[in-house]
């Protein structure tokens, strides 16, 4: 699953602190404020009830054989598979686009920040929709996709991954462009004063110097797309094995058995934050 | 001493968090209840009433013309409706949804709701049939059921578990045909939405949806979907808020002008 996990570069980067400070700060002590702890309870709680309550309803006598079924590990490796393979595709896009709305200054940069929010913004069955209209058969750019090199996006896994990248990638470039406004410029100032080029700069100072927010956007957007389910189904359709990822089979489960869905959101869960836990442990320096 | 203090401040929000969890565990009829209530006071003062209707969301167009007119017959009242796939409102309906008619697009639906003795006995009041609907320019040249088999054709259905995806189901069945879909859509509106975009050559959807967007879609009766005729049935909740209202909503929608709506919709006579 690693495959959009960045090469080699761990929490050990440019650590120690521009300012000075040192990095392993001592925690400040003295009693928790009310005003902090109480609020920060309620929330966990807000978070977490839903959960607990897929968990009461959950029917564990027959959750094995329901598992079982060859049509959930079929959804659960295509959903992996896709949302994996979308990350990487926003790994490759938006870090260069978070640098580019970080560090070059252009007109309409704002607004182009702005733009790049508006899949968050948009019901993903409206963004589904718009893609259809760009990307499909009769869309502007699929019309020639399918006359040029025969390829249609709706309807095909390509056509999952296109709308879980669609969805994802904001979360990927505001966290990444996020950690690039936070950096230190001086380090990079200096790789420039002693020769190097942009190119190399990003290459040697800046990528390793924001790793932790590519990191945690890489993170943010597979989960992101792992769960994508409006624009997936609405660009790409639902058919078992090509584009019926989990959260579909979940949507079209609760039709019919409600059980079956709550399993189905279980394993989803399960799986992700597995997944998730481990990455955490090799990748992101603990809290 | 601090390390106490502060002990005792993570303690009671906890405590709190799970009092809030258990009585998740024990919940529905108390939030049943919670939002009946609610809604039953809003309906005591100062005469403003309210009717809240749960509909499959084929009746969109329809039901939301006869809730105008239900509003003009009884000044005073507002009719608010709840349109979205029969088996969701159903289920909103067990877990405690403060509703006063539920109107189905299934049987089967209809009988979640029945089962759990939240509905009076249902009445079914129309029937929809399923049509071929075909972009407006027939790029495949899609005229019967059985040009839906050729695998040059895309072809978008209703996904099993959803009322039109069963009836797509029985006609070709019936045909003794089979097609092999490019998508199973979530809902017939979205399956028609695939043809109106080009997306596919040919979709079953309900002879309802084809009018509704004429001008976008054409569509074709073939003999097989009399086999597969789907039942569209409506009742009152035994816990409605609204009390008499539901039952006159209810009335409305089976009186002869109500039947008249629904007829120009395409839909038919029961």
């Amino acid at each position: 699953m690693g495959s959009f996990a960045p090469e080699r570069v761990g929490p050990e980067g440019p650590r120690g602190g521009p300012a000075g400070r040192p990095a392993t700060g001592r925690e400040v002590s003295g009693r928790l404020p009310w005003m902090l702890v109480v609020p920060a309870l309620a929330g966990l709680a807000f978070l977490v009830l839903p959960l607990a309550g897929l968990l009461i309803r959950a029917p564990w006598s027959t959750l094995l054989e329901r598992l079982a079924e060859p049509h959930v590990l079929e959804a659960l490796r295509l959903s992996l598979v896709c949302a994996t393979i979308a990350t990487a595709v926003c790994l490759v896009l938006g870090v260069p686009l978070a640098w580019l709305l970080a560090r070059v200054e252009f007109p309409g940069r704002r607004l182009v920040r702005a733009l790049v929010t508006v899949p968050l913004v948009l019901p993903p069955v409206v963004g589904g929709v718009a893609l259809l209209l760009v990307l499909g058969r009769r869309g502007l750019v699929g019309q020639w996709l399918e006359a040029t090199f025969g390829i249609t996006l709706p309807f095909t896994t390509a056509g999952v991954i296109v709308a879980e990248a669609f969805v994802a990638m904001p979360f990927l470039v505001i966290s990444v462009e996020g950690a690039l406004r936070a950096a230190d410029r001086r380090f990079e100032e200096a790789a420039a004063t002693l020769g190097a080029s942009r190119w190399t700069v990003f290459r040697r100072v800046t990528l390793p110097m924001v790793m932790p927010g590519v990191v945690a956007g890489g993170v943010l957007c597979w989960a992101r797309a792992l769960g994508e389910f409006g624009a997936t189904i609405t660009f790409a359709g639902n058919f078992p094995g090509t584009t019926r990822t989990m959260p579909l089979a979940v949507y079209l489960a609760l039709e019919t058995e409600p059980e079956a869905a709550i399993v189905l959101s279980l394993v989803l869960l399960a799986v992700s934050v597995i997944i998730l836990a481990s990455l955490r442990d090799r990748w992101v320096s603990a809290p | 001493m601090f390390r106490r203090l502060s002990r005792w401040a993570i303690a009671l929000p906890v405590a709190l968090a799970l009092a809030g969890l258990s009585g998740c565990g024990s919940g529905e009829p108390a939030a049943s209840t919670a939002t009946t209530s609610a809604s039953s006071s809003a309906s005591a003062d100062g005469g403003a009433k309210e009717v809240t209707v749960f509909a499959a969301a084929s009746l969109t167009e329809t039901f939301t013309e006869l809730g105008k007119t239900f509003e003009a017959a009884h000044p005073g009242t507002t009719v608010r409706f709840n349109f979205g796939s029969s088996a969701t409102l159903a289920q909103q309906i067990t877990q405690g949804a403060p509703a006063d008619v539920f109107a189905a697009a299934s049987p089967a639906t209809m009988k979640t709701v029945t089962d759990a003795s939240l509905a009076g006995s249902p009445t079914t009041f129309v029937r929809n049939k399923l049509q071929i609907a075909v972009p407006q320019d027939n790029p495949a040249k899609v005229d019967e059921l059985k040009d839906l088999t050729d695998t040059k054709v895309k072809v978008a259905l209703c996904a099993e578990q959803v009322p039109c995806g069963a009836a797509a189901v029985k006609a070709l069945d019936a045909a003794g045909l089979k097609v092999t879909p490019v998508t199973l859509e979530q809902d017939v509106k979205a399956t028609l939405t695939k043809v109106e975009l080009g997306e596919v050559d040919a979709a079953l959807v309900y002879k309802t949806d084809v009018i509704a967007a004429a001008g976008k879609v054409q569509g074709i009766t073939f003999p097989e979907a009399d086999q597969a005729i789907n039942d569209y049935p409506i009742a009152t909740l035994t816990q409605a808020p609204a009390g008499d209202l539901a039952k006159q909503f209810m009335d409305l929608v089976l009186s002869p002008q109500g039947k008249d709506v629904l007829a120009k919709a395409g839909f038919e006579a029961a």
